[in-house]
């Protein structure tokens, strides 16, 4: 079904990365091959030349050499530096995650994988994605660890619950490829996959308008937000709330009771969902009733996308970053990759202000920029 | 070699040794004698390592066909399971330390017993109940954690025996710390006079680094076990974030624990390889001080690299390069050690039985185990071979081409010793041929497979892996029938076996100067030690020149 890579036994290299880790693997099997080829020489030859002539005749008095000792001490110190150095750059490409990429969220689940657009569409044990563009998934589990392997871009993260993880690619070409759960899961781990599709950006395109895009993460939020949970009777687009008012508030420094400083991140949102009474805003009363048991990872994914689209990146004008973002309108501020320092000052929730952009973002983000979007992203 | 009785028949006429010394079943099961202490292991751990053995052959066979068809799922997940929680903490652990290295040390620090005979006994009685508690578990119905059990798992969603057989293996590492603590205080406090530090044997020195992991890091994983167990009958959250807990965590502490466990499955194998290049070359071992200080360095820095198993687990990159910078320093000693074996072999005079057969063939797969180590410790490279069949090949390498190369070299070295019967040569060379060119038909495979991404843990697998997995399967039935011979021809030895001259190959270490099989006590009297360790020459006390010469007429 796959086509084999270029060089014998490799996957196929369908990413960015995979030259990075293909080089460095062939690096160190050019190191291995010499010591191997050295090491079975020295063997050889000693065992040939030395081996027993006489019985119980003694070998050669020798007890060692200090420089010797020096020498293969060193010189394999240097090249594990090397071997050292080469994985650290390469790791850190994979790990430091780029501004301008489309997010996807992943929730694994036993024994199967969820994956949710940002434009609204639905997967299961599949994705899609358009070559040449980087994609940055968001990802957690509903039950035990999982993780979210693709060989084919040497891609491979922990999906971890409780948390979130995340990762990217770029894919560079288009095919099938496979999608495996690496981190074992219990009874049907290895049925726990499916496939990668790569797609021309034009095809990509006519998948996504072929189907049914259902409500985009944000929209879904939305909902929850302001209908389903009620999280908008305490937390309103005001500073007269109960709570505090979650517009801007995605990426920047939060002040706890205590004076303790947080990064509203999405694991700090999540935790307040679940956790209310673990981390309180300064300045307001621990009455959050928590949300654990009610709420799905799903509905928590869409939650953090909503509250990330009330703006928060107009505060700290980033919004030059987010015309390349290929969701601009839904994931608004963008500021999933505060972990790569946006360095948002610290401010104290609620604001004291709010910009008119966010007024606007804040009420309702979706409807018809949605739908127009995947539309205006191609042009 | 479970047939003691049959072994002592041909005693009779000859002054008692520590096998004719009582012939009652509770003579062996109360004994405080540390070569029979070791010989109850030597049993015991061999039916482990066959039970080990037929859950391998198992999964080789079911991963024959692409499809999971041989066994249902649960089982396959269940039996490598199985395989792992046997092999890793009821064979490789005690294998050496506590078979040869009980046997041993003692003797070749010229000591009669261990320092603490009792706890040494008290030691095989614990491995005894935990082995029993886990093989009890696997009758009830068995695990299917994995052997890494991780959390949240192993604490919340698997319906099998987790709590049974982390008992088990609890249990079982108090025997471990117990043994640890009794080689470390015989080597400090019962050497025989002019036995310097610096005179020790190489495989006493391994011991001695081997038995420092074993007391500082088995703590650990017996608390992880018993946080687990918590978790898992109280609901009090430590691992499952469901409850409040952390999965990450569990694997912190888990590694903590089972990287040094790597360790102490490698450190004694290496001693092993050291006392057989250096002896089967006739020439003093090449830079004995490095090998030694590499056991320790080992043995340190070990400690210090658990990370490197969760480059993708979600810990932070900074620790990460932390890790993976350890990960390379620790790969040196392991360097230093395999260029002075090889360095050994230059100007000996090299004898090619059976041992020395078994002792090259670590040295060929442990240089790959080793160099795949640090394939892996790269992280870049990591997170594409993290979970793949490549680290499966690796941990074989090491483990298997490693510790249970070295154990069968070292029982072969040492059988005439331990038994007072020689074992047929031809059929031992024979078997360590077919366990070199088996194990690496098995093993080589998954790298491979590996590479192309192929997870492990998997009972079915996409189509296009299925050809090297049928290398794999067959070069394992080689592999297997390498490592069953040596239970035939052992066994015959016993019964049917030559006697065994006290120094067969005229070797200057103590225990080759002393009955075979050795006299209760050992040491009729305490030797004065005035020679260094594989000293060749007039010194060491051996009388080579007269042997030569008594050959020469002969021949």
């Amino acid at each position: 079904m796959q086509n084999t890579s270029w060089v014998p036994f490799f996957p196929e290299q369908a990413s960015t990365f995979a030259w990075q880790v293909d080089g460095l693997y062939l690096y160190l099997i050019l190191i291995s091959v010499f010591f191997t080829v050295l090491i079975f020489a020295g063997l050889l030859v000693f065992g040939i030349k030395y081996r027993e002539r006489e019985k119980y005749a003694t070998g050669a008095e020798i007890h060692g050499s200090i420089g010797l000792e020096t020498f293969w001490s060193i010189i394999p110190f240097i090249i594990s530096m090397t071997i050292f150095l080469g994985g650290a750059i390469v790791y850190y490409n994979q790990q430091r995650m780029p501004d301008d990429a489309t997010e996807i969220f992943v929730v694994g689940k036993q024994w199967m994988w969820k994956i949710q657009h940002g434009t609204g569409q639905r997967e299961i044990n599949e994705l899609h994605v358009p070559v040449g563009r980087k994609i940055k998934l968001t990802m957690t589990t509903e039950d035990v660890l999982h993780d979210f392997s693709i060989p084919a871009f040497r891609t491979k993260f922990d999906v971890v619950p409780g948390r979130y993880t995340t990762t990217w690619f770029e894919a560079t070409k288009p095919g099938k490829y496979h999608l495996f759960c690496a981190e074992y899961c219990g009874l049907n781990h290895s049925g726990m996959g499916g496939y990668v599709y790569v797609m021309e950006q034009r095809d990509f395109d006519n998948w996504l308008s072929g189907n049914v895009s259902g409500q985009t993460p944000v929209e879904a939020g939305n909902d929850l937000f302001n209908n389903k949970l009620g999280c908008a009777s305490c937390h309103q687009q005001n500073d007269q709330g109960r709570g505090p008012n979650l517009a801007g508030i995605f990426g920047k420094d939060v002040r706890l009771t205590g004076g303790q400083i947080v990064k509203a991140d999405d694991e700090y949102i999540r935790n307040s969902i679940l956790n209310p009474q673990g981390q309180i805003v300064e300045g307001y009363q621990p009455i959050m009733p928590t949300f654990k048991g009610q709420i799905t990872e799903e509905q928590l994914v869409q939650l953090i996308a909503y509250i990330k689209s009330l703006g928060g990146n107009s505060i700290e004008g980033t919004t030059t970053r987010t015309t390349t973002t290929t969701n601009t309108n839904t994931s608004g501020g963008n500021n999933m990759n505060s972990n790569s320092g946006t360095g948002g000052s610290t401010i104290r929730v609620p604001l004291p202000e709010r910009g008119a952009a966010n007024n606007r973002q804040g009420s309702n983000p979706n409807a018809p920029d949605i739908t127009s979007e995947p539309t205006n992203r191609q042009r | 070699m479970q047939n003691v009785d049959t072994i002592n028949s041909g005693y009779i006429e000859k002054p008692t040794n520590y096998l004719t010394n009582g012939y009652t079943l509770k003579s062996w099961l109360l004994t405080k004698d540390h070569k029979r202490i070791a010989i109850l292991y030597l049993i015991v751990i061999s039916i482990f390592f066959l039970m080990g053995g037929l859950y391998a052959a198992t999964i080789r066979l079911e991963l024959l066909t692409p499809q999971s068809d041989m066994l249902e799922t649960q089982t396959y997940n269940k039996v490598f399971t199985q395989h792992g929680i046997l092999m890793i903490f009821f064979f490789l652990i005690p294998s050496i330390p506590a078979v040869l290295g009980n046997f041993f040390v003692p003797i070749m620090i010229g000591a009669k017993d261990l320092a603490f005979p009792r706890i040494n006994l008290l030691s095989w009685y614990l491995y005894m109940i935990g082995g029993v508690l886990t093989l009890w578990a696997l009758m009830q119905g068995g695990v299917d954690t994995g052997w890494t059990f991780y959390a949240p798992y192993s604490t919340t969603f698997s319906n099998s025996y987790v709590t049974a057989v982390g008992l088990g293996i609890f249990v079982n590492g108090f025997s471990s710390i117990l043994t640890g603590l009794n080689l470390i205080v015989t080597t400090h406090t019962m050497r025989a006079p002019g036995m310097t530090w610096f005179r020790l044997p190489l495989f006493v020195w391994a011991l001695y680094a081997t038995s420092l992991v074993m007391i500082l890091g088995t703590p650990v994983i017996a608390i992880t076990i018993l946080l687990l167990a918590v978790e898992r009958l109280a609901q009090i959250g430590i691992f499952d974030p469901a409850i409040g807990g952390d999965p990450i965590l569990f694997q912190h502490l888990f590694w903590f624990y089972s990287h040094p466990a790597v360790y102490i499955m490698v450190l004694p194998g290496m001693g092993v390889i050291s006392e057989l290049i250096s002896n089967f070359s006739r020439k003093k071992i090449f830079g004995y001080e490095f090998i030694a200080f590499s056991s320790i360095a080992i043995a340190v820095f070990g400690f210090l690299v658990w990370g490197h198993h969760m480059f993708v687990s979600g810990q932070s990159i900074y620790a990460g390069l932390v890790f993976s910078f350890l990960t390379m320093v620790v790969a040196i000693p392991s360097a230093i050690k395999m260029f002075n074996w090889t360095a050994t072999l230059y100007k000996g005079s090299i004898l090619f039985d059976t041992p020395m057969l078994y002792a090259l063939g670590f040295l060929g797969l442990f240089l790959i185990g080793g160099l795949t180590g640090l394939f892996l410790g790269s992280m870049g490279l990591d997170i594409h071979l993290t979970d793949t069949y490549f680290v499966v090949a690796h941990f074989h390498y090491v483990m298997v081409g490693g510790q249970v190369i070295a154990y069968l070299g070292g029982i072969h070295y040492w059988w005439s010793k331990m038994t007072g019967k020689m074992y047929s040569e031809f059929w031992g060379k024979i078997s360590a041929m077919l366990v070199f060119v088996g194990f690496n038909l098995t093993f080589f495979p998954q790298f491979i497979l590996g590479y192309q991404g192929m997870p492990r843990r998997y009972a079915a697998y996409p189509e296009e892996f299925q050809v090297l997995n049928i290398f794999s399967t067959a070069g394992a039935s080689v592999l297997g029938v390498g490592l069953v011979m040596p239970v035939i021809y052992l066994t015959h030895s016993l019964i049917w076996g030559k006697d065994a001259p006290a120094n067969p190959w005229l070797l200057p270490g103590l225990e080759w100067r002393i009955p075979s099989p050795p006299p209760t006590e050992n040491f009729e009297t305490t030797p004065i030690v005035t020679w260094e360790a594989y000293d060749f020459t007039e010194e060491s006390g051996l009388d080579l020149e007269s042997a030569r010469n008594k050959n020469k007429v002969t021949v």
